[in-house]
């Protein structure tokens, strides 16, 4: 009767240090699925143009956070500033592993702060590129 | 005898002077303003600017901003609709006009009943708290803007506001 519960014990704890990465990669997951969708020629996520989409200025938002930098700053994983003043935790996932793992917190995010910076809300594989940048930081 | 007695009235009014001393800086003195407690309403709250003490703002004034959220200072701050209520009913709960606003009542000495005051800098209280601050020190530029209040009470994500 005790062996089931041993070996379940065992496999929970061997999947528990990827507790950290499995959401992240639901969430990237999803906005695979979402942009192949929006675009059959969908070919993969690229740090390359999330770095792009992050370091870029942008017209269509506000003049005062016209990148994601006005916020975030130029160095990913150093800490970030909102317009108010108040900290922002780096946003490279090696300096901030729980980072992009709550899914609605994610796109909560995204929502808001693409609308401020690109007056629009990004596309899934903008998510998804932004997130493979972070991924490499 | 006399020394007795003198020592003891002494140790009576020290007490006495700590005792209020500290009621005073636990509750609604100009120091204290009791900090959010709810984890959702801090995090939340808090996402941008500092969770500033439910006790800043009468429940009128709440009430229009959970109304606004999505032109929130011009910024979109919407939550989902189950967010929204447990955010309203813990600012409703401890609004500085509330029953459990932990003595905040006097801060709003000077605000009109029929005003709800968006914002928390331009209350009478808040204005005459700060009137000694130099204009220099405002555009010192790790203070950013008067919602900063870290920049300057060190201590106040835990509800301590002394003069820093």
């Amino acid at each position: 009767m005790q062996r089931p519960l041993i070996v379940m014990f065992l496999a929970a704890l061997a999947a528990m240090p990827a507790a950290n990465a499995a959401p992240r990669d639901d969430i990237l997951a999803g906005y695979a699925a979402q942009a192949k969708a929006d675009d059959a020629a969908f070919g993969g996520f690229s740090a390359t143009r999330g770095e792009a989409l992050y370091r870029d200025r942008h017209g269509g938002g506000k003049p005062d956070t016209s990148s994601c930098t006005s916020c975030h700053g130029d160095k990913t994983r150093a800490a970030g500033r909102t317009p108010v003043g108040k900290a922002i935790d780096p946003v490279a996932v090696s300096v901030a592993p729980t980072r992009y793992t709550e899914p609605a917190k994610v796109e909560k995010w995204f929502r808001r702060n693409c609308r401020e910076v690109l007056g629009r809300e990004c596309t899934a594989r903008e998510k998804g590129d932004w997130l493979a940048f972070m991924m490499t930081q | 005898m006399t020394t007795v007695i003198r020592s003891i009235v002494v140790g009576a009014v020290l007490f006495a002077a700590g005792a209020v001393m500290l009621s005073r800086a636990k509750a609604g003195s100009d120091e204290f303003f009791p900090p959010v407690t709810d984890p959702l309403t801090r995090q939340e709250c808090g996402g941008c600017h500092m969770a500033f003490p439910a006790g800043l703002l009468p429940a009128r004034s709440w009430q229009k901003v959970m109304g606004e959220l999505d032109n929130h200072f011009g910024d979109d701050a919407s939550v989902d609709a189950a967010t929204a209520r447990q955010i309203n009913t813990y600012l409703m709960a401890h609004a500085a006009d509330s029953a459990g606003n932990g003595g905040m009542h006097r801060w709003l000495r000077g605000v009109s009943a029929a005003a709800a005051p968006q914002r928390i800098t331009e209350l009478p209280k808040w204005v005459r708290e700060h009137r000694e601050v130099a204009r220099s020190d405002w555009t010192r530029k790790e203070v950013a803007s008067k919602a900063n209040c870290v920049a300057c009470h060190v201590d106040a994500e835990r509800g301590y506001f002394e003069d820093d």
